[in-house]
C-alpha cells in the first residue's frame, strides 16, 4: 500500500464551501511531490488534513496505513509526518536551538540518550550543529526555517510536509531550506510533500499536484504540467519565468525544445 | 518631491560597545520624483532601516547626516512628521495583517481621519471610494464587509487603499508581492504600475526578487552593510555578475541569459525586461542571418 492514500477528501471549514472537494492520490515512499495551485484553493488545507490537524468531512485519508483523522491515531500519524509552516517565528519554542529540537522529541517520551542522538541528527542533517547553543532570535530566517525543520526531523517523520516554508526567506535562505530538503529526500529517503507559489521550487519534483478549487485539475511530471501554459493561466498559476521566455520567443518564430524548465536549459538551447 | 539623503547613518545600540550596529552608514542617494526605484541587498544589510527614515519612523540622528524629501527637512526639529507621512505612505510587509476594523470602510478611512481630522463625513466618504477604486476594489460591495472575509489578494489592496487614501505623493513598499500567487503577483505590479500615473508620483520597492526590480525598476540601489554598494539602471547594476553575487543577490533571468549569449559571442543589448531582451535577440538573430 501506498504511504499516502487519499480517497473522495472533502473538507469544509463552514460546511458550505468546501476547502477540499473530493480529492484522491497516492504518494510512495521517497517520492517528492510538489503541489501548487491559488491562493485559497485548498493547498494549506490539504496538508493540515494530512497529518491530522483537520478531519475530513467525507472520505479517507491513510498513511502509512494508518487512518487519518481519528483521535487515537493522532500522535501515531504525526510521528510520521512533520510540518514545517510558512513562519519559522511561530514555530520555534524555546530559547537555544538544542532544546528547541529536543522539544517534540521530549513530548513523545523518547528517553534523554535517545533524544540527545536524535538533536545530532537532526542538526547535522540541516547543516545547523554549529549554532547547537545558539538563541534562535539571533538567527537568519533561513537558518531559523532550517531550525525548524531540524526539529521536524528530530521526530524522525516519514513524510515532510512544506507548507510554503520558504516564502518568507530571502533568496539565499530559500536555496538553504531547499537543499536541506532535498537532501532529505535523496539521502534518508524522507517522502517529501511541498507546498509552494515559486513554480522554480517545483521543476525538481517527481510530480506535481495542482490544484483549483479544492479539486486536482493536473497530476503529471513538471516537464509536462509546465507545457500546459493557457490551462495553468486560466487557474491563476504561471510558469517558471525560464519556461515563460522560451514560449514567447518559440512564438517569435525561434526554433527551441518543448519544455524548457530551468534558465540552464533555456541557457543550454539558446547558445547552441 | 525629490529624495535626498546625504551621509545619513542610523546606529543601533549605539551607546552600548559590544551591540552597537551600523545599519545604514554614510548613505548618499537623490531619488527623483517619477521613479518606480528599487531597494535590494541581502536581509541584514540595511534596506529596512533606511526606507523607515522615509517616513519618521526613524529621526535623523544628530550628526547622522542629512534627509529632505520635498519641502520636508527631516533633519529639523521641528519637521511636521504628520503632514510627512501623509505625503509619504509606508506599506510594509504582508500588510494584510495590519487591517483592524469591523468594515473595510472603517478600516480604510481609519488613516485619513487621523491625518485630516477636519474633513466632512462627504469628504471622507469620497476619498474612501476613490482610495478602493484605485485599488481596483469594487467600493459598494466591499464596504461593508469585513476586511477579514476578503480573500488575501483583496485583503492586500484594502491595506494599500489605507494607505493611499491621504494621497502621498511617495509609495514605499517593502516586499509588496511576498505570500501572493503568481497571478495575483502580476496583478498587484500592475496595480502599482496604475497608481504610478495617478497622484503617487514616486514609488520605491524594497525586494528580494531581482527579476520584479529589473522587469519594473527604472534605477536601482543595492545595499550591502549599510552602504550602497551599487547604484543605477538593472542594466548596469547587473552587469558585474561576480560582484552581484558577492553582494548575495541573484541575477535577473535576462541577466544570466545575457551573460551566457555573451560567452558565445553574441551580445544581446537589452534593458534587460523579458520583452526587450526578446526583442533583442530576436535582432540578433536577424542579423546573423537566422541562425547562430
Amino acid at each position: 500500500m501506498s504511504l499516502i492514500s487519499l480517497k473522495d477528501v472533502k473538507f469544509s471549514y463552514d460546511k458550505t464551501n468546501p476547502a477540499v472537494d473530493g480529492v484522491s492520490f497516492n504518494v510512495e515512499k521517497g517520492e517528492y511531490i510538489a503541489v501548487i495551485g491559488h491562493n485559497g484553493s485548498g493547498k494549506s488545507t490539504l496538508a493540515r488534513l494530512i497529518n491530522g490537524l483537520l478531519s475530513p468531512d467525507e472520505g479517507e485519508i491513510y498513511v502509512d496505513d494508518i487512518k487519518v483523522g481519528d483521535k487515537k491515531t493522532v500522535f501515531e500519524v504525526r510521528k510520521r509526518v512533520g510540518v514545517v509552516f510558512q513562519n519559522p517565528d511561530n514555530q520555534l519554542v524555546a530559547s537555544i536551538v538544542e532544546d528547541d529540537v529536543a522539544f517534540g522529541p521530549e513530548n513523545l517520551g523518547i528517553p534523554r540518550k535517545e533524544i540527545g542522538e536524535r538533536i545530532d541528527f537532526a542538526l547535522d542533517a540541516v547543516g545547523m550543529q554549529d549554532f547547537r547553543k545558539s538563541s534562535p532570535t539571533r538567527l537568519s530566517g533561513g537558518q531559523k526555517q532550517r531550525v525548524a525543520i531540524a526539529g521536524v526531523l528530530a521526530l524522525k517523520p516519514q513524510i515532510l510536509i512544506l507548507d510554503e516554508s520558504t516564502a518568507m526567506l530571502d533568496p539565499k535562505g530559500r536555496k538553504e531550506v531547499l537543499s536541506v530538503v532535498k537532501k532529505l529526500n535523496k539521502e534518508q529517503a524522507v517522502t517529501v510533500l511541498a507546498i509552494t507559489h515559486y513554480m522554480e521550487e517545483v521543476v525538481d519534483a517527481d510530480r506535481v499536484i495542482v490544484l483549483d478549487s479544492g479539486k486536482i485539475v493536473m497530476q503529471d511530471t513538471p516537464r509536462e504540467i509546465f507545457k500546459r501554459e493557457k490551462e495553468l493561466k486560466e487557474i491563476g498559476l504561471e510558469l517558471p519565468l525560464a519556461s515563460y521566455i522560451a514560449n514567447k520567443m518559440r512564438k517569435n518564430g525561434i526554433e527551441l525544445p518543448e519544455g524548457v524548465l530551468t534558465e540552464q536549459e533555456l541557457s543550454e538551447a539558446l547558445c547552441k | 518631491m525629490q529624495i535626498v539623503a546625504k551621509d545619513l547613518t542610523y546606529i543601533y545600540s549605539e551607546k552600548s560597545k559590544s551591540l552597537a550596529v551600523r545599519a545604514v552608514d554614510g548613505v548618499t542617494l537623490t531619488i527623483d520624483e517619477g521613479e518606480f526605484f528599487g531597494i535590494v541587498g541581502r536581509t541584514g544589510s540595511g534596506k529596512s532601516t533606511f526606507v523607515q527614515h522615509l517616513n519618521g519612523l526613524i529621526k535623523v540622528g544628530k550628526d547622522k547626516g542629512s534627509l529632505k524629501i520635498g519641502e520636508f527637512d527631516l533633519t529639523d526639529k521641528d519637521c511636521d512628521f504628520m503632514a510627512l507621512r501623509s505625503k509619504v505612505g509606508m506599506v510594509f510587509q504582508y500588510p494584510e495583517a495590519q487591517l483592524f476594523a469591523e468594515t473595510v470602510f472603517d478600516d480604510v478611512a481609519f488613516g485619513l481621519k487621523n491625518f485630516y481630522p477636519e474633513l466632512s463625513p462627504e469628504e471622507t466618504t469620497e476619498r474612501v471610494k476613490t482610495a478602493l477604486t484605485l485599488v481596483g476594489l469594487n467600493y459598494e460591495e466591499v464596504k461593508e464587509k469585513s476586511p477579514f472575509e476578503l480573500s488575501g489578494g483583496q485583503k492586500r489592496r484594502v491595506a494599500i487603499a489605507g494607505v493611499i487614501v491621504t494621497r502621498p505623493e511617495v509609495l514605499v513598499l517593502d516586499e509588496p508581492a511576498a505570500g501572493l500567487d503568481p497571478v495575483g503577483k502580476r496583478d498587484f505590479i500592475r496595480l502599482l504600475k496604475e497608481l504610478h500615473k495617478t497622484f503617487v508620483k514616486t514609488i520605491i520597492i524594497v525586494s528580494h526578487d531581482m527579476n520584479l526590480v529589473s522587469e519594473n525598476c527604472s534605477r536601482a540601489v543595492v545595499f550591502d552593510k549599510g552602504k550602497i554598494a551599487l547604484s543605477g539602471t538593472p542594466k548596469e547594476i547587473f552587469s558585474d555578475a561576480k560582484k552581484v553575487a558577492e553582494l548575495g543577490l541573484d541575477l535577473p533571468v535576462t541577466a544570466k541569459l545575457t551573460n551566457d549569449l555573451k560567452d558565445k559571442g553574441i551580445i544581446i543589448d537589452s534593458d534587460l525586461t523579458t520583452d526587450d531582451f526578446i526583442q533583442k535577440y530576436l535582432r540578433a538573430v536577424k542579423d546573423k542571418g537566422g541562425a547562430l
